[in-house]
């Protein structure tokens, strides 16, 4: 299974992006070999607009299944959901804890957006 | 005959203060138009029913997911990122982001693509005293096209009475939508630097776009200040200072009108209008 | 570090007054002007330039008028009405421009050029109390959500250089995409409202969008003596909302005079009963917050 985590940091130990359609980058981890990747989302930091949806189809294209971030929109979920791809949510964490907790089943999933779009 | 928005770089000057006070000062029919689409306030002052409501629609793509070969054209062309296309799934609109600008239709070679009214937001129409309408502009929480909605208010008046429009703070799209609409702009500010300062950068965008304007000073405390320095400076006509006074402050907050307190400034709003009519050469 | 914003939904309730007296209470800190539309913090926080960037932001189409042979395409098919006739060749209208690129697309001559656009730019200064980044957008341009970003990811990275125990932003009016640009992910939302009804209207508004973002907020009435009963309104809509009101300031003609001589009220007049509310108002932030570290 590979988890995408929104972040401005590069490895296990940064803080995880509360902010996921403007987040510069993602963590793209990987449970089977335990390894990591990180995937560019710094076009989207500077988007006019329609962030979060750029931002859903690049995790899509990355292959993710699963997301973690702070929040999702509407328009960004709508991407999401039509791609099978789960989300989570986190409050401030470090990605590695962050991870834990989802594979202790401590995150909250969302399928529905959790803030309004912008 | 004459449209005046009232405007001001930054919020909290009496903008909508002013515009509500010269629609009651002027006698016969007047239009108050609400334009600030994004938080339209005047229906506040006003505890009368609605109207009428009227949708404020533009169009958007509607994908024909048969005809949709998913070759990522439109989603290319797009440059608000409101259509989008994955793999090999048919395009998705996303409507809020869309700007109606037609370029996803142009370039797709399916002919996939085809556009559809879709609501954006909505106009109010309020009787608010005899002669006296208010219509007012709203637009749905998270769409961006203020700027039609605005358009759409303006169609609404007619044109043989004197329209006041309650414009959008700032100096955005959405003032310039306005200001594009009116024949004259009143710029309401304060005699502090934060006033003239907002004030100087309203007074850029209207020289840009070559629009006919003067500056009214609310919260005056002296006859001579620094915006009125300015104005000099500037060649900008002052067309009136109101007062800094307690009393207005606080009938606006009970949702008063300016002349409820001060009644005698009902001659020198009229004389302000005069004023307006000269410099545009219009009659009133 | 503590990320703290002041927002007031309705414009000209007394934020910046607030804000700029936070610069000289609070220590070791940066400040933030996020109100881009209408950047006033440096009025009274007096800055001085160290270094700029340019804010780019969208595209806007340009007409090589040696290349445009007057077909009228670009200008049939804009929507925006925002390409004007001229005696031998057509010219984009720089303030009405969104920026779609339909005119570039059906030129036949390739003769529109479509450049990103320079929108502001943002500026890092050195002011008496400390360090302050500060934007300005240029007039029509919009997006000012995303120089709202920008400012905040400068000014944190600014106050982890040094160490800093806050980062004040000063937010903008209103509630749409900058106020969300400004407040997401901040420790605390600090909401400056006065009691009359558009006042009361947007502190409702505001509220909703920090509960929604699960950022606590806490409120100070200005002006709170002129309309008493609007203001017991707030009051209880305030406890509605958990959020805790932390001062009430009044009607006072010292916010004007300090705005007039571009000073902040604690500096302009440090012994006055405002500048001691305004003092116990920091206080109040730094106990709720447990300090700045």
């Amino acid at each position: 299974m590979k988890i995408a985590i929104s972040t401005a940091g590069n490895n296990l130990d940064a803080q995880v992006e509360l902010r996921f359609g403007r987040a510069s980058s993602f963590l793209l981890f990987d449970t089977d070999t335990r390894n990591f990747s990180m995937l560019d989302n710094s076009e989207q930091v500077n988007a006019m607009q329609g962030a979060g949806i750029k931002t859903a189809q690049n995790i899509v294209t990355a292959g993710a299944d699963v997301l973690i971030s702070g929040h999702c929109g509407p328009k960004a979920m709508q991407v999401l959901n039509a791609k099978n791809i789960a989300v989570y949510v986190t409050e401030k964490n470090v990605i590695g804890t962050a991870i834990a907790n989802l594979q202790n089943g401590l995150l909250e999933q969302i399928t529905t957006h959790d803030v309004a779009g912008h | 005959m004459m449209k005046i928005a009232v405007a001001s770089g930054k919020g909290g000057t009496g903008k909508t203060t002013l515009s509500i006070a010269l629609t009651q000062a002027i006698s016969g029919k007047v239009t108050l138009l609400d334009c600030d689409v994004e938080e339209p306030n005047c229906h506040l002052f006003f505890p009368v029913e609605l109207d009428e409501t009227l949708p404020v629609t533009v169009l958007i793509p509607v994908v024909d997911e048969d005809l949709c070969n998913s070759c990522g054209k439109c989603a290319e062309m797009c440059q608000f990122n409101a259509i989008i296309c994955m793999d090999i799934d048919p395009a998705m609109v996303f409507p809020a982001l869309c700007h109606s600008c037609g370029g996803c239709a142009l370039v797709c070679e399916t002919g996939a693509i085809s556009e559809e009214e879709c609501v954006i937001g909505c106009i109010e129409k309020r009787t608010i005293a005899q002669d006296k309408t208010l219509i007012s502009g709203r637009l749905n929480i998270g769409y961006s096209l203020a700027p039609t909605v605005i358009r759409a208010v303006n169609r609404e008046q007619s044109d043989n009475q004197i329209t006041i429009i309650d414009a959008p703070p700032g100096t955005a799209c959405p003032f310039v939508a306005t200001v594009s609409e009116s024949d004259f702009t009143i710029l309401v500010t304060e005699p502090t630097k934060f006033g003239l300062h907002d004030l100087s950068l309203a007074v850029a965008t209207l020289r840009e776009m070559k629009r006919h304007f003067g500056v009214v000073i609310n919260r005056s405390e002296q006859a001579e200040n620094m915006v009125t320095d300015y104005c000099q400076q500037e060649n900008i006509p002052v067309l009136l200072q109101i007062p800094a006074s307690r009393k207005i402050a606080e009938s606006y907050s009970r949702g008063g009108s300016l002349l409820d307190v001060m009644p005698e400034m009902k001659l020198d709003l009229l004389a302000m209008l005069k004023q307006i009519q000269a410099m545009i050469g219009s009659k009133i | 570090m503590k990320e703290i914003v002041i927002i007031s939904g309705k414009g000209g309730t007394g934020k910046t007054s607030v804000t700029g007296s936070f610069a000289v209470l609070a220590s070791n800190k940066v400040m933030a002007d996020c109100d881009v539309d209408a950047a006033d913090l440096h009025l009274i926080l007096d800055p001085v330039l160290l270094e700029q960037h340019k804010f780019m932001s969208g595209h806007e189409a340009v007409i090589n008028a040696d290349l445009c042979d007057s077909c009228g395409l670009c200008a049939d098919f804009c929507r925006f009405d925002a390409i004007e006739q001229l005696q031998d060749s057509y010219a984009v209208k720089h303030i009405g421009c969104e920026g779609c690129k339909v005119c570039v697309e059906v030129c036949p001559q390739s003769a529109i050029d479509f450049p990103s656009s320079h929108s502001g730019d943002c500026y890092h200064s050195t002011t008496e109390y400390g360090p302050m980044i500060h934007a300005r957008l240029k007039a029509g341009a919009e997006n000012s959500g995303k120089l709202v970003t920008q400012v905040r990811n400068e000014a944190r990275q600014c106050g982890n250089e040094m160490n800093a125990s806050w980062v004040i932003i000063d937010g903008p009016p209103g509630i749409g995409c900058p106020v969300i640009s400004a407040i997401t992910g901040v420790d605390l939302a600090l909401i400056v409202t006065e009691p009359t009804l558009s006042g009361k209207h947007d502190l409702e508004r505001v509220l909703q969008l920090s509960k929604h973002f699960s950022i606590p907020a806490l409120i100070v009435i200005n002006k709170w003596d002129l309309n008493i009963k609007l203001s017991a309104e707030i009051e209880a809509l305030a406890a509605v909302y958990s959020a805790e009101i932390i001062g009430k300031l009044i009607y006072s003609p010292l916010f004007n005079l300090a705005q007039i001589a571009g000073l902040p009220v604690v500096k302009y007049a440090p012994n006055s009963q405002e500048a001691i509310e305004l003092t116990a108002i920091w206080q109040k932030i730094e106990s709720i917050t447990g300090g700045g570290e």
